[in-house]
């Protein structure tokens, strides 16, 4: 099959529960969420967010996932032409399975945020066998 | 003092406000095209930044001649054979987008940098195309 021609996702801003006391944009990273036996995984794309700059805690089953952009690289740069703006990235997941918080592990590469969360041993499917 | 917040913001609005411009318009492939393209000036010279997640560097083709940029590749993802997928928002495929400049550009000198899925592409401005003062005699 010949791969299809990229098209631009439009950016979604995220919508807050909470007001927030900070002047900049926060926009929802775009997401693959999959799931094996074992874990869960989480794929987000933060174009412009440098490792170091990401915040990861689950809470009450949920997993909150905060990338922090580094403004300063713009600095003295004035747009001319523009089809995309920036921000920080903030999304939440509700996790249904029980999730060892211990062993979370994250990777990042080009922009994108590979998160493994994975399951504690009770969570996980059994073979049942018959006798 | 300087607050980065607050430049954070003006350049949110600076960046909204030109998404009207008419700048370049007729010149990119069009806005909707992949990948998304912002460009900025700095000093006499131009920075056009995109953000293209995902992308390995050595998937990334760049060509400049006169005052056009091209920009191509493509972008892969891959999911685990025994993995059942929950939400599949990311996409993937070939990408191949063209975009004039309304400046000669010095193309030997043009200069790719790529770091956390934004790539940044440095077009110096050609020394023909620079301003000469004229002396009146």
């Amino acid at each position: 099959m010949a791969p299809r021609e990229l098209q631009v996702q439009e950016k979604r801003e995220l919508q807050k529960k909470e007001e927030t006391t900070v002047p900049a944009r926060i926009y929802m990273p775009t997401a693959d969420i999959f799931e094996s036996n074992d874990a869960l995984s989480v794929v987000l794309e933060m174009p412009g967010v440098h490792k170091g700059n990401v915040d990861i805690h689950v809470e009450d089953g949920v997993l909150t996932v905060e990338g922090r952009l580094d403004f300063s690289k713009y600095e003295g740069m004035k747009p001319v032409y523009t089809e995309y703006n920036i921000g920080h990235y903030r999304r939440s997941f509700s996790l249904s399975n029980k999730i060892d918080q211990n062993k979370i592990s994250a990777e990042m590469k080009d922009g994108v945020l590979a998160l493994t969360l994975p399951k504690v041993e009770e969570a996980r499917p059994r073979r049942i066998a018959i006798d | 003092m300087y607050d980065p917040l607050d430049a954070l913001f003006d350049f949110q609005k600076a960046l909204e406000s030109r998404l009207e411009s008419d700048w370049l318009r007729n010149t990119t492939g069009g806005v909707g095209a992949y990948p998304p393209i912002n460009v900025f000036q700095q000093g006499e010279n131009l920075v056009a930044v995109l953000e293209v997640p995902g992308v390995t560097k050595d998937d990334l083709e760049i060509q400049a001649k006169n005052n056009t940029i091209r920009i191509s590749g493509k972008k892969n993802i891959s999911y685990p054979d025994r993995a059942s997928v929950h939400r599949r928002e990311r996409l993937s495929g070939t990408f191949d987008r063209t975009l004039t400049v309304p400046m000669q550009i010095d193309a030997d000198r043009v200069r790719a940098e790529y770091r956390d899925g934004v790539l940044a592409l440095f077009l110096p401005r050609a020394e023909s195309d620079k301003p000469r003062s004229i002396r009146i005699n």
